[in-house]
């Protein structure tokens, strides 16, 4: 129930909100359905915790073999929880800006949400490619609607990329069904497909390529710093704190499991590639002027490390990298407000035009300043529970002999990222105030209650992670057996 | 039965309305009910309820699959009239005509859905191609249409000598016309049989626009009246389709590999060169010409992999083409400019048929939750499940990733672009679009709807 309600509520708000006509209500539409799905994930998490209230299932396409099964597994909970928390926060802190046709742009906005439940909540591997796609037509209309001048081609190279993307993956998604024993969709009969070496090799990258596209992995990354720039900041922070995590959950629950074999044969290539994406984008992010690249780039050096982590497949790293996605969420879409706060008062979003913030808006100085160290994984902020796992899960890699190396070629990034981040921070608020910045304004009340919940979210979990642990305990350790090739590998 | 009596009295009786009433609403009244009747008198035979007992000695047979053909036909038809009649006005004065040469041209869709004697075969395409000569030229005045008229029928006369030509050496080799008994009789290779398999293959690769028999598609697509190019597009297209399965499903199944490979090189070569072309179209109307070649390239798969997903697959695949395609059409005669730029700014002045617009070019370019997605994966599905023939199905998604260019770029048109695209539609017609697009996007979701009737 709890699970079809995150779809439903999304879903039915946001095809109502295009009957709106006033722009005010539509706002307050928008952030009480979001606030109804925030409150049923929170009750998910602790009334209703049993399994019948988190997993459904009936019937759909019958003779197809698929049916509408979605449940919440601990994973599932951490990205609807970060989903379901981002919304309000998004709507809140973009409450001053202004759009044209504005029931239009919240009605696409919330079933973008209903897009994301359903690719986090699918247990059947049709439903999961429905939504999948889903998610992303709402987000390709937001983009080049109400985004930057080069928004029409910028976001079209997006939509090509992760469309091709999805439509091989649907071969592959149709190729194992053919070969499960029930000819099903459901996730349980593609875990048991227990396909041969051979069709999993070639399978595994019409996967992978999906997956590494949408989250992005280099060398699949050039839509991304575009899009991220060119897009409605709203809209970036959808893409950002949370459409990268489809793939990322992609990984962890459709291929993985379902090709162990060929994720370990693979694994090392594919954590090359990780790595090399994650040095890169930290060097381009460096030599950045406008933060919204900037951002863009960090967010591909953190998504790498997930990357990374994952395929040294063992558990605290799993564990790592389910509480890493709930924290990159919620420290990205911090910094995004940042950038809108910033860019809605002074029209810009160079570095180099800006300067000496802190001593006009104290308080926003503060805020960024907490965020823009979670950025780094300081301690005591929440990135660092989660870098600090999936480091140790690297170095304890048992899947790779390699692991020494990658952990200290990814710790480089920890150093890059210090630099790029301190240096956005000194840039913008400290030196003189120039011209632009002098007469500068701090930020209004619902900015401030959206920035609080993150600070919160961040100090929590960076300071007591337990309730995030014991969440994502079990399914990482089923994700493990199941994709354990040791064992596989002596049958 | 009942659709190919009533529909041939049912042509008559538009020649004499044409001659007895003045009054043009009246004309599209009478058409629009003798479709719709039509339309039940054919899903009652599929519920057992048939009007009229005729020998037709096993020239033809009325199962589910031919009926549920028909009634998607028929169907799409009814659409097509709901949305489009209005504007055949607009073409010339012989409108009771149009309409008595549609539902002749309907006799030889139930024809060509039903038959089991290839004879009934070369009847049903002959009696779907002459009507169509005239309908395309049907604005006598436009040089653009005669010309299409012309080398429609010139292309067309051409490929039926080259059908007539497979048949006859077909009975040759057999000795019958009967699909059944010369199932068996071709068994055995023979030259006769063989060359008799490729004519056919060749002339009805003609018909439905396959690459490379294409070329007359684009000129005669875009030279006849718009309303009849839509028409001909799509129902007459996925009635050929059906014909074609039936053939090859029949008459040849039992040769499978020895044609397999044709329909392989075929589909690919129709989905290349009609994805790749589209993209360098400036007219919308040329552009939805190229993006029939490439659907007919994704529906050839279904000829590749022959078997019990393909045919559910054609069916669906045969609604949810026409259907979407009937209504950018629809949309499309009513505007001035057929170029992209035409589009720009629509969904400003109309966001009730932009919205519908949208609806339908998603479902052509294949995204989950419309017909046209499900009519893809059911194709994939197929050919996947046939075990051979990966590299068509990873090059048909390719292709379907480049059809994404071309429909988008209306869709850009209409949403990111400033313009002033009007379009002077009542609101019958708006809501006629809500209700197609409701209905793609139905089909989307639930596909037993249709593929329930093909077995219950």
């Amino acid at each position: 129930m709890i699970a079809v309600l995150l779809i439903l509520i999304p879903l039915l708000t946001g095809l109502a909100a295009f009957f709106f006509r006033n722009e005010k209500a539509v706002r307050s539409w928008a952030l009480f359905s979001s606030v109804a799905t925030l409150a049923v994930s929170l009750l998910g998490l602790t009334v209703f915790k049993d399994a019948k209230y988190l997993f459904h299932e009936c019937e759909w396409m019958q003779g197809l073999g698929s049916s509408f099964a979605v449940g919440l597994d601990g994973m599932g909970q951490v990205l609807c929880l970060l989903t379901a928390v981002a919304y309000p926060i998004i709507f809140l802190s973009t409450w001053n800006s202004s759009y044209k046709r504005a029931h239009n742009f919240f009605a696409l906005m919330l079933l973008a949400q209903a897009g994301l439940m359903g690719v986090f909540l699918a247990m059947d591997a049709l439903l999961f490619y429905f939504f999948w796609e889903l998610a992303l037509i709402p987000v390709y209309f937001l983009c080049s609607q109400w985004g930057g001048e080069r928004r029409i081609q910028v976001t079209f190279k997006f939509f090509v990329y992760t469309f091709l993307g999805s439509v091989l993956m649907l071969i592959g998604i149709l190729y194992v069904y053919s070969h499960t024993a029930d000819q099903s969709f459901a996730i349980s009969s593609f875990y048991k497909a227990d396909l041969p070496y051979n069709s999993q090799s070639w399978l595994f990258w019409l996967f992978f390529i999906a997956f590494a596209i949408k989250m992005p992995i280099f060398p699949f990354h050039t839509w991304q710093p575009d899009t991220y720039e060119q897009s409605p900041t709203a809209t970036t922070m959808v893409l950002s704190g949370i459409m990268v995590k489809m793939g990322v959950l992609g990984l962890l629950r459709w291929l993985l499991p379902v090709l162990p074999i060929a994720s370990y044969s693979y694994g090392d290539t594919v954590s090359r590639l990780a790595i090399i994406g994650m040095i890169y984008a930290s060097l381009i992010a460096i030599r950045q002027d406008d933060m919204k690249r900037l951002i863009a780039y960090s967010s591909i050096a953190h998504i790498g490390l997930m990357c990374l982590t994952i395929f040294s497949e063992n558990k605290i790293g799993f564990q790592g990298v389910m509480i890493q996605m709930f924290n990159h969420g919620v420290n990205i879409i911090g910094l995004w407000i940042m950038v809108e706060l910033i860019e809605r008062q002074f029209g810009t979003r160079k570095l180099s035009e800006l300067g000496g913030l802190a001593q006009k808006a104290p308080t926003m100085a503060i805020f960024f300043v907490i965020i823009a160290l979670a950025n780094i994984a300081l301690p005591l902020t929440n990135a660092f529970v989660g870098e600090f796992l999936m480091f140790t899960g690297v170095f304890t890699s048992t899947v790779t002999k390699y692991n020494i190396l990658f952990t200290v070629l990814a710790a480089t990034c920890i150093i890059f990222a210090a630099v790029y981040t301190l240096n956005m921070v000194r840039k913008i608020f400290y030196g003189e105030a120039n011209a632009l910045t002098a007469n500068a304004k701090d930020i209004s009340l619902n900015e401030k209650l959206a920035l609080g919940v993150i600070v919160i979210l961040i100090c929590w979990m960076g300071v007591y992670p337990k309730p995030m642990l014991d969440l994502t305990n079990d399914i990482s350790d089923s994700i493990l057996k199941i994709s354990d090739v040791h064992h596989l590998l002596k049958k | 039965m009942n659709a190919l009596i009533l529909s041939a009295v049912l042509g008559v009786v538009m020649m004499f309305s044409s001659v007895l009433l003045k009054q043009k609403s009246a004309v599209r009244g009478i058409a629009i009910t003798g479709l719709a009747v039509l339309l039940l008198v054919n899903i009652l035979e599929s519920r057992g309820i048939s009007f009229f007992k005729i020998d037709v000695s096993g020239m033809m047979h009325f199962d589910r699959f031919a009926l549920l053909s028909i009634s998607i036909a028929l169907f799409a038809t009814l659409v097509f009239f709901i949305l489009s009649a209005k504007d055949m006005e607009k073409i010339g004065a012989d409108y009771g005509e149009y309409f008595a040469l549609i539902f002749f041209i309907t006799c030889g869709i139930i024809l060509v859905a039903s038959f089991k004697s290839l004879l009934i075969l070369f009847l049903g395409i002959e009696i779907i191609s002459i009507p169509l000569y005239i309908l395309t030229g049907a604005d006598k005045r436009n040089l653009k249409s005669n010309e299409a008229s012309l080398k429609y029928f010139l292309m067309g006369a051409f490929s039926t000598g080259l059908m007539l030509m497979g048949i006859a050496l077909l009975y040759g080799a057999s000795g019958t016309f009967d699909v059944e008994r010369m199932r068996e009789m071709i068994a055995a290779p023979g030259v006769l049989s063989v060359a008799g398999m490729l004519l056919l293959l060749f002339s009805m690769s003609f018909k439905v626009s396959a690459a490379p028999f294409h070329f007359w598609t684009p000129d005669v697509y875009d030279g006849a009246p718009t309303a009849f190019t839509s028409f001909m597009a799509t129902i007459v297209k996925a009635a050929v389709f059906i014909g074609f399965i039936r053939l090859f499903d029949e008459t040849f199944g039992i040769s499978q590999e020895k044609w397999q490979i044709w329909f392989a090189v075929i589909a690919a070569a129709t989905l290349f060169i009609g994805n790749i072309t589209a993209v360098f179209q400036q007219s919308v109307k040329r552009m939805l010409a190229y993006s029939s070649i490439s659907q007919a390239g994704f529906m050839l798969l279904s000829l590749y992999a022959m078997n019990v997903s393909a045919k559910e697959g054609i069916l669906l695949y045969a609604a949810a083409y026409s259907l979407a395609t009937i209504g950018i059409f629809a949309v499309l005669n009513k505007l001035n400019d057929y170029t992209f730029e035409g589009f720009n700014g629509l969904a400003r002045q109309q966001p009730v048929i932009a919205a519908a617009m949208v609806i339908f070019l998603l479902s052509l370019a294949g995204i989950p939750l419309t017909a046209g997605f499900l009519a893809k994966f059911f194709m994939l599905k197929a050919v996947i499940a046939t075990g051979s023939g990966l590299w068509l199905v990873i090059f048909a998604v390719v292709m379907a990733a480049v059809s994404v260019y071309y429909y988008f770029r209306v869709i850009q048109a209409m949403y990111f672009k400033e313009g002033n695209a009007t379009i002077a539609a009542s609101g019958g017609f708006k809501w006629s679009l809500v209700g197609l697009a409701a209905l793609i996007i139905l089909l989307g979701i639930f596909p037993n709807l249709l593929i329930y009737w093909l077995y219950f």
